[in-house]
């Protein structure tokens, strides 16, 4: 089809294209950039710019890129199931439970958003360490006879930290979701038999599904890139493919195989996202 | 069985309140089985309310409604023997039709081959074959209609409750609509309890209407007797066009009163045509249909009361004109309806004409 320039598209263009520039430049630009590198080779000081797949033989096939890889996707499944399954409830209650302050609740929410993350991260720190808030506080009750050491330094403490991180983006889509419900539909379900619990398994949660997957990928693709989170409170167990990626650009000085391992940790993201987006669609109309 | 004294829903002096403000003030009703029943009245009036608490999504704050003899306090919304048609339709959008309509048999746990019997039995029964497959957002106002309909039919309750169902149509669907709704309701006997505040339409469908004003039922009659013996000026004014001319009683006998009228002048009642409620020393206002007053284009054969006036305005509609005439001694024009039938021609603004009315066609207020 012809492309007619008209006023109309000129005006859109010129609205857009500030934020388009910046897109280009800043994003698709260094995109482009990673994915060039990746087929590169680093020869100690030099780029050599040949062709190669040996960047991707050795990412796929290292068993401890794979590890890394492997442990990523794990540690942020992990993080969006309990995110998502501690959002729900409070999405829920905001938005068939609160009548008033509304918009007072969704503000308490954004307020952890109030420190920086870094300082978050290290907050847990303090609160899950071996003298920490949570230690001191239990043994001083009695309940434990000496501190509890699986919370810090592990796997467990990335989840944690990162659950509550991202808990704010994965309850608003839901909230939305939800606040979108025609509430004449859970009275026609009711009218026509269905006990609470069976209306939200019917109705409710399939009509929630759109915020759920937004929650999922939202808080599913950044995770398996934090590399700050898992370097303070992660130990050696809970080294991430973002810390290894971030290594190989600096430390390690062969870029090549940082940008290989970057650009499949994105294809493997990508071909899971796409996947529970897909699922979401159909569990949406299917549920019920 | 049910003898055919307990009605289909008792309702008795139910209160219904939200925080300080009154929604119903202690209704009382009788609804009878197989019974075509509207609660018409203004928005605000308690009527959707009503609707709600016999269909249990608002509990009552005090009073009971039975239901084929069974009080409904302690039963909740889903186990009530009511279906509902609601206003939006409330059709579910991830479902398609067949799911729709087979979405309360499935809670029954119904076979799946019993439930696509009953479910393509009833959507022929409203004329929806062939669209099982359609989700809502593939269907037209009327036909979501249809479905919601069909929805509450496949369910066979004892009772179906439809709130404002054919406000959202156009007016000739609602029309076409109306007269379905009403021969379907005959065909299978099934009770309905109609919310509207349109009057045309609950005149035209139902067997006994319940006008409301500010929680409270102010008759509660058949659509002739509410149009043709309204208990007051509100429900007059309500259900049809109404003149309302001052009136005072002159002189009394045993059988009868003489009201002396603005404009009209004296008439002879007889005494039983006043309502229960109202006394002749009550009586302030008497009211006339427009179409109860006549344009007389032939005074040869009118033996009745007339009235010299004047012509100031003439709606023409085809059918009928609607004429506003002034009598001497009266600021506001009276409104008389004339059928334009053969002979009949339209008197023009500006002309003198003689309005001829009947004693019959007065209908007495207290005030």
């Amino acid at each position: 089809m012809a492309w007619r320039f008209d006023r109309e598209a000129g005006q859109g263009l010129k609205l857009i294209s500030p934020t388009f520039g910046y897109v280009l430049v800043m994003l698709a630009a260094p995109l482009l950039m990673v994915i060039t590198f990746s087929f590169w080779t680093q020869d100690y000081l030099t780029i050599d710019t040949t062709l190669t797949l040996d960047n991707y033989r050795e990412a796929w096939t290292q068993p401890l890129y794979q590890v890394l890889m492997w442990r990523s996707l794990k540690i942020s499944l992990i993080v969006t199931v309990v995110t998502v399954l501690l959002a729900f409830p409070i999405a829920y209650y905001l938005s068939f439970h609160v009548k008033k302050r509304k918009a007072l609740w969704l503000f308490l929410i954004t307020v952890p958003f109030w420190t920086s993350y870094l300082l978050r991260v290290f907050l847990w720190k303090v609160i899950l360490g071996y003298n920490g808030v949570f230690n001191t506080t239990l043994m001083g009750l009695g309940f434990i006879e000496e501190p509890l050491t699986f919370i810090l330094y592990n796997l467990n403490a990335v989840v944690i930290t990162l659950a509550h991180a991202w808990a704010p983006f994965a309850i608003l889509p839901i909230f939305v979701a939800l606040e979108k419900i025609d509430r004449s539909l859970l009275e026609a379900a009711t009218d026509l038999g269905d006990s609470p619990m069976r209306r939200f398994f019917r109705i409710t949660l399939p009509l929630a599904m759109p915020g759920i997957v937004a929650s999922t990928l939202i808080v599913l693709i950044p995770t398996v890139g934090d590399f700050i989170t898992p370097r303070l409170v992660g130990g050696t167990d809970g080294l991430m493919i973002s810390n290894m990626i971030q290594i190989q650009f600096g430390k390690a000085n062969n870029a090549p195989l940082g940008a290989a391992l970057a650009v499949s940790a994105m294809v493997v993201i990508g071909l899971i996202s796409a996947g529970i987006f897909f699922a979401g669609k159909k569990l949406g109309g299917r549920v019920r | 069985m049910q003898d055919d004294k307990t009605p289909m829903i008792a309702i008795r002096d139910v209160v219904k309140k939200f925080g300080s403000f009154t929604a119903l003030h202690g209704i009382t009703a009788d609804i009878r089985e197989g019974e075509f029943f509207s609660l018409l009245g203004p928005s605000g009036c308690g009527k959707t309310t009503l609707l709600r608490t016999i269909a249990g999504f608002e509990p009552t704050t005090s009073g009971t409604i039975a239901i084929d003899g069974k009080n409904m306090a302690d039963i909740p919304a889903n186990d009530r023997p009511t279906n509902m048609v609601f206003q939006s339709y409330a059709i579910f959008p991830h479902l398609n039709v067949e799911e729709n309509v087979g979405y309360g048999l499935k809670t029954r746990k119904m076979p799946k081959k019993d439930i696509a019997r009953e479910v393509a039995e009833v959507l022929s029964l409203v004329d929806m074959e062939g669209y099982g497959k359609r989700k809502a957002h593939e269907l037209s106002g009327g036909q979501r209609q249809r479905v919601a309909l069909a929805r509450a039919l496949v369910m066979k309750p004892k009772v179906i409750l439809l709130d404002e169902p054919l406000s959202a149509l156009d007016k000739k669907l609602r029309d076409q609509m109306q007269v379905e709704l009403r021969s379907l309701q005959r065909s299978i006997g099934i009770t309905f309890i109609l919310v509207t505040h349109d009057q045309e339409e609950a005149l035209i469908m139902s067997d006994r209407i319940a006008v409301m004003f500010e929680g409270q039922i102010e008759q509660l009659d058949t659509p002739e007797g509410l149009y043709r013996r309204p208990v007051n000026k509100r429900v007059a004014s309500f259900i049809g066009v109404m003149n309302f001319l001052s009136a005072k009683v002159t002189e009394q006998t045993d059988t009868h009163l003489t009201l002396d009228m603005d404009a009209l002048g004296k008439i002879d009642l007889p005494r039983d045509r006043l309502g229960e409620d109202i006394t002749p020393e009550s009586i302030g206002t008497v009211g006339v249909r427009p179409e109860m007053l006549t344009v007389l284009f032939d005074q040869s054969d009118w033996s009745q009361n007339k009235v010299e006036g004047e012509v100031v305005d003439t709606e023409y509609y085809g059918d009928m004109t609607y004429y506003k005439v002034r009598l001497p001694g009266r600021d506001a024009p009276l409104s008389i309806s004339m059928r334009n039938t053969a002979g009949r021609s339209v008197v023009p603004p500006g002309s003198p004409v003689t309005v001829g009315w009947g004693a019959e066609s007065i209908v007495v207020f207290g005030d």
